[in-house]
């Protein structure tokens, strides 16, 4: 039986970078011109199947919007990369000013998310590589000094776009995560020693704890 | 900004964020702002940074206390009761998708110099040590009565009327000490004083009962927690909010509640801009309580609580080393006219580093010196290696609002747990939509 692998993945940029889009092509293969911003769905999930038969389902945290409009680069919602196993920093290769964001995002991660997080630096539009004001070698430099992965995407055209995903897949670690970390939800309680509200909401009569 | 919502919330405690995420779920555009650059506002839980930026000015955490981000500490010391309010809430809106959580390991109570674990049934009453062998059969009979009681049969009754009677009169029937009615009132009933024993004993009912249904669910205690400290809790429904359409503003400024020539509300001023809405909803701060600089004075204040944040480096003396639990101070204990409370957690619930415990001691103040009343609380924690102590005023609003579309929400009051936080959601609830809150089961637009 081949490994199946769980990991949380955080998405981070400024507002009309693309995130949404990029995770749109990815999960969905879709793309749409006027989508104004981030919809609702809490997360979303998609699998990526390694060469050697791993599948590694990456459960992808939206910021649905709540860090559009921060003044500071702060994070200001823990929750949200709490447990991130790897994020994706977008910068919109058009806007100089989206790459300083995302130097201020990768910061950010590097201060305050698990050390062991795998961080892709990606500049999006790269289908409007006419109007470019960051360029590759710039970008590339920076994410080598950082030690992050980095490439350009289109969730346009889907250039780019699921080979991110892939290659930050395969840099994460082929163990199983620990319970502790990644795949929140789907590992379920039972393997944390948490309690399941849902579960109590279902059987009034109640469990015994799972201490 | 300068848009058009059609409700605007000021501040992002755990109402405030409940009553956003709610009104996003039901479709309504939601303007969601904060002066703070983090969700929680006075519910929020800070890591060591903030912690010490918020009580020491410039002097910086202690390295011994270890790494910043282990550190989720409380403002507001509570406990979710697991058959209560907010789980059925936090389970109807799914923001259990975001959140974890574990129980709190103990409930004792202070009596006579020392604190015992709290009885939760007629089995555990039997083998306290809080009551001698002949009030152990008194109380035995005590809660098979309150297990027994079913409202359509009279049988159960006992000659009681729960509505009718006072509490005093049920502790009289079945011969209960003034001891026993202390555990039972308080750290059963979690009454803060003694109030409720004249009153109609239904309410006292109810809240055992809450209490002892909490204490069945998981076993250990009535309480469980969310992992990373309690502000996680308006973070999950800040989220819930947003991924329904809800805009988040963080540290913004609020500068004016802007009104027309009747004083009804017309929206928000942050520097030059102007974002309008049919109402705001927000917390006391935002409404002049405090200081001058929320414009016109809608709050007024009730009281005050002290709350002392205390960093030990060893558990609780007495509690068998649990790594959290709750202790109450009965006031008749002590000489008070309110209950002392203490929380404890640890980095069993991811707030703190390990082998570091957090007590959060508190009551109501009730003189001009209110350290010294929570003195007998600390002096249960053994050596205190840190102490941050706040004494905060409890405001509430001054009218419905219902008059001017400007609807303010209650501090957070000194009881252990969220209920009153959730009666503050559904009548704030009430007063701006007009109708009672109904919690309808969350269509889950996520794609698997």
């Amino acid at each position: 039986m081949s490994k199946q692998l769980q990991y949380k993945l955080v998405l981070l940029g400024e507002s009309a970078v693309g995130k949404s889009s990029l995770v749109l092509r990815f999960v969905k293969d879709q793309f749409d011109d006027y989508r104004e911003s981030t919809i609702g769905a809490a997360f979303l999930t998609q699998t990526v199947t390694l060469d050697d038969g791993t599948a590694v389902k990456f459960e992808i945290w939206d910021t649905a919007g709540q860090e559009r409009y921060k003044v500071s680069t702060s994070l200001s919602a823990p929750m949200y990369y709490r447990n991130a196993n790897c994020a994706v920093v977008v910068y919109d290769i058009t806007q100089a000013a989206s790459l300083e964001k995302a130097r201020n995002w990768i910061r950010e991660l590097q201060r305050q998310a698990d050390p062991s997080i795998v961080i892709a630096l990606c500049g999006n539009k790269s289908d409007l590589a006419a109007r470019r004001q960051v360029t590759q070698e710039e970008a590339q430099k920076y994410a080598e000094e950082e030690g992050l992965m980095w490439t350009e995407t289109s969730a346009k055209t889907g250039e780019g776009v699921t080979d991110i995903f892939t290659a930050i897949a395969k840099k994460l670690p082929t163990t199983a995560p620990p319970a502790t970390r990644g795949g929140v939800r789907a590992a379920g309680p039972a393997g944390r020693a948490g309690v399941d509200l849902n579960k109590q909401a279902a059987n009034a009569s109640g469990d015994s704890c799972n201490c | 900004m300068d848009e058009e919502y059609d409700y605007i919330v000021l501040g992002t405690g755990l109402t405030e964020c409940i009553l956003s995420g709610l009104l996003s779920v039901e479709g309504k555009k939601v303007l969601h702002m904060d002066r703070n650059d983090y969700y929680g506002g006075d519910s929020a839980s800070l890591n060591l940074t903030q912690l010490y930026r918020k009580f020491r000015g410039d002097q910086a955490a202690p390295s011994e206390l270890g790494r910043d981000r282990d550190y989720a500490v409380d403002l507001v010391p509570k406990f979710i009761i697991a058959s209560g309010e907010l789980t059925k809430i936090l389970v109807h809106t799914k923001v259990t998708d975001y959140l974890e959580f574990k129980q709190i390991a103990g409930s004792y109570v202070f009596r006579d110099g020392k604190i015992s674990k709290v009885p939760s049934n007629e089995m555990e009453a039997v083998r306290s040590p809080l009551m001698g062998l002949f009030e152990k059969r008194r109380a035995k009979k005590f809660f098979e009565f309150l297990q027994g009681w079913k409202d359509e049969d009279p049988a159960t009754h006992q000659g009681i009327n729960l509505d009718r009677d006072s509490m005093k009169t049920v502790y009289e029937k079945f011969g209960l000490e003034p001891g026993t009615q202390d555990f039972i009132g308080h750290a059963m009933a979690l009454y803060l004083d003694d109030d409720y024993i004249t009153k109609s004993a239904r309410p006292t009912y109810e809240r055992i009962v809450l209490y002892t249904s909490s204490m069945a669910r998981y076993g250990k205690s009535p309480y469980i927690y969310p992992l990373y400290g309690l502000g996680e809790l308006p973070q999950a429904f800040a989220r819930l909010s947003a991924v329904y359409g809800g805009t988040y503003m963080l540290d913004k400024p609020v500068d004016e509640i802007v009104t027309d020539a009747d004083g009804k509300f017309v929206g928000v001023r942050s520097g030059p801009e102007v974002a309008k809405a049919k109402a705001v909803l927000g917390d006391p701060s935002y409404f002049g309580a405090g200081s001058g600089d929320g414009g016109k004075v809608r709050v007024v204040e009730e009281g005050k609580v002290i709350r002392a944040i205390c960093v030990l480096k060893h558990p609780i003396p007495g509690t068998e080393d649990a790594d959290s639990a709750q202790i109450i101070i009965p006031q008749n204990q002590v000489g008070r006219k309110n209950d002392i409370y203490i929380a404890i957690v640890s980095s069993t619930h991811n707030v703190c580093a390990k082998d570091v415990y957090i007590a959060i001691v508190s009551t109501i103040v009730e003189t001009d010196r209110p350290e010294m009343e929570i003195a007998p609380g600390l002096q249960l924690l053994g050596q205190i290696y840190e102490k941050f102590v706040t004494v905060s005023p409890l405001y509430t609003p001054t009218s419905d609002g219902k008059a001017d579309n400007i609807f303010i929400t209650r501090s957070y009051d000194a009881t252990s747990h969220f209920e009153t936080v959730v009666e503050d959601v559904q009548d704030v609830w009430q007063r701006v939509i007009g109708s009672p809150l109904v919690l309808k089961k969350r269509e889950d637009p996520e794609v698997q």
